[in-house]
């Protein structure tokens, strides 16, 4: 800093301490918990040693809440959503910058109107709409009385019911949450800033707007992507809410909601120690994800234009 | 905006665009729309006859004491959750940004609790303030002979949810606000040591206002956080009890909704939450224009 505080420095540094204590302590508490055996685990207070049942904690943990199944299901969930969000808002993009045609405007309102709409504010209807994809133009069917002109035409009784449902599927808990304007909105931000000379060069050459997408925009949004990459990820394993409602077959849903079976009741016995365990196995891969690409996760959360 | 060199293209802007268009059609304004709808009518409890009830369910919605409570709670609630977090990132940060070594460490050690889901912080907080098997339920009543016990006292469980709301934040407002004070010229914070300002004078005098735009920014993310977001926190931790004490606007949508299956009021409660973030989008957008012309 600029003058020597020496006092104040090390203040510094114990409320530092102290912070990262206060920020870690749920954590620390978790895994000591996760080590001890139930008669531990239930006294009170609780050891504050460590003890050596870990790994037997843990195996409980992913057999009892079928953590593999749900594991599994929670990545699919996580990959569809950064997977599909970050191609969809892409090519959306590009195409409101990098191109002048009659419906751009149109086009950008329609998909900037739900920039901050999150999916907890709209669940009933969005469910139903999951619930039977088809239900739109069953809607139009029936307000056009299709069915009796169907039927006048064939002669008899004619009942047409559009049905494709999305619950408890892997498009059920993805799709929905493809449905953000907060990416395209990102790489729209990013693209303006490109400098016109890359576009003008690439035409120049005779590259198509293809071309000049793949070779020219791909590679330099890669900080970008990869910023996005982890934002969405964790965004996407962390869905509380709508895997709730989408899911009814626990062979379906995911690991953040399975793990609500781990946690004692009033009359079980406390096994605090296995749901500890569980909710450590859970929480995992995103803090992996978090902390292995760092500094393109603050980078792209921060300054998402550069 | 658009660049001034375009590509000409007859048909392929529009299939880079559907498919967005699509997802949003699909998954946003159909069923807004429907939404909508739905919030002006009455079905009767089979779900076979609706009758167009007009405003009905909103008025019934603002006449309800539960839901008054709900929004009361809710206030509460995200404002306790957004000065915890943010006044605990803002303490964190400046301390972080006084430290000269072990920087890229105290980041790591601070950074990723953002990555953890707010149901599974609601677990780790529920297990720590647990009543009989919880740590500081012991030790509150060992020392101060306080009973606490936010399984069967209202104010309790809401402090409870507020910690674990609160904590998986502090990391969030934590990033913005480190970098917030990096973009600060440091010649500004030179000229005023040589004036002989304090560092705590200094941190008021010109961090603070210089701050002001990442303050609001966060603000208004973490209040949106924790109308929404923090859905999967009341519901491993408390679903909303004890006695509809943290039952907060999102989780009453779900309860009446899914479990009171209660459509018309549910959907109408939907519209309201929906006018209010959009109210918020508005506002941060005048906002953020703003700025644009202070920085020029």
């Amino acid at each position: 800093m600029v003058e020597k505080t020496p006092i104040l420095d090390a203040f510094t540094y114990i409320f530092l301490m102290v912070g990262i204590i206060i920020v870690g302590s749920p954590i620390i508490y978790a895994i000591i918990a996760a080590t001890l055996p139930i008669e531990d685990v239930s006294r009170v207070p609780m050891p504050l040693i460590p003890g050596d049942q870990f790994w037997v904690n843990m195996r409980a943990a992913w057999d009892k809440g079928d953590l593999g199944t749900q594991l599994f299901n929670s990545f699919i969930m996580a990959s569809g959503i950064t997977i599909g969000k970050i191609t969809v808002s892409m090519l959306g993009a590009f195409s409101i910058v990098y191109f002048d045609y009659r419906f751009r405007t149109l086009a950008f309102v329609t998909v900037f109107c739900t920039l901050m709409l999150p999916v907890e504010v709209r669940i009933l209807p969005t469910y139903e709409m999951a619930a039977n994809l088809f239900g739109p133009l069953q809607s139009i069917w029936d307000l056009l009385h299709l069915n009796s002109v169907m039927s006048w035409f064939a002669n008899h009784e004619v009942d047409v019911s559009l049905n494709f449902s999305l619950l408890d599927s892997y498009g059920g808990l993805i799709f929905p949450l493809v449905a953000s304007a907060t990416c395209t909105f990102l790489f729209r931000q990013f693209f303006l800033t490109v400098p016109e000379e890359l576009c003008e060069a690439a035409k120049m050459d005779g590259a198509s707007a293809m071309t000049f997408f793949r070779k020219i925009l791909l590679p330099i949004s890669k900080t970008n992507m990869a910023a996005l990459v982890v934002i969405e990820f964790v965004y996407g394993w962390n869905q509380y809410l709508w895997p709730l409602l989408i899911t009814t077959n626990p062979k379906m849903t995911t690991a953040v909601i399975g793990l609500q079976n781990l946690i004692p009741q009033a009359d079980d016995l406390p096994f605090w120690n296995v749901a500890m365990a569980g909710a450590l196995i859970v929480m995992a891969p995103p803090i992996l994800v978090v902390l292995l690409m760092q500094r393109w996760f603050v980078k792209g959360l921060v300054d998402p234009e550069k | 905006m658009i660049k001034r060199s375009v590509f000409t293209n007859r048909k392929l802007p529009y299939l880079l665009i559907l498919p967005q268009i699509l997802v949003t059609v699909t998954f946003f304004y159909w069923p807004a729309a429907q939404g909508l709808f739905q919030s002006l009518m009455i079905s009767d409890p089979f779900g076979l006859h609706n009758t167009f009830v007009w405003f009905d369910n909103f008025i019934a919605l603002f006449k309800d004491p539960l839901y008054l409570k709900s929004v009361v709670i809710t206030l509460t609630f995200s404002a306790c959750t957004a000065f915890v977090s943010i006044s605990m990132g803002l303490f964190i940060a400046t301390m972080a940004n006084r430290a000269l070594r072990f920087k890229a460490f105290i980041r790591t050690m601070l950074i990723w609790p953002y990555a953890v889901a707010p149901a599974i912080s609601g677990i780790l907080w529920l297990f720590l303030l647990h009543p009989s098997y919880g740590v500081v339920a012991l030790a509150l009543k060992r020392w101060f002979g306080f009973e606490w016990n936010p399984v069967l006292v209202g104010h309790d469980a809401m402090i409870m949810v507020i910690l674990a709301s609160a904590w998986k934040q502090v990391s969030y407002n934590f990033v913005f606000f480190m970098a917030g004070m990096q973009a600060i010229p440091h010649s500004l914070i030179e000229a005023a040591s040589m004036d002989g300002a304090s560092p705590f004078r200094r941190f008021w005098a010109i961090t603070l206002p210089l701050l002001s735009p990442t303050l609001f920014f966060v603000t208004v993310m973490n209040i949106i956080y924790a109308f929404f977001e923090t859905f999967g926190v009341i519901h491993t931790v408390t679903q909303g009890g004890p006695g509809g004490a943290t039952n907060i606007l999102v989780y009453k949508v779900y309860q009446d909704g899914f479990i009171g299956l209660n459509l018309g009021s549910s959907a109408a409660q939907s519209i309201v939450l929906m006018s209010l973030i959009i109210l918020i989008t508005v506002l941060q957008f005048k906002y953020v224009e703003r700025k644009v012309q202070y920085t020029g």
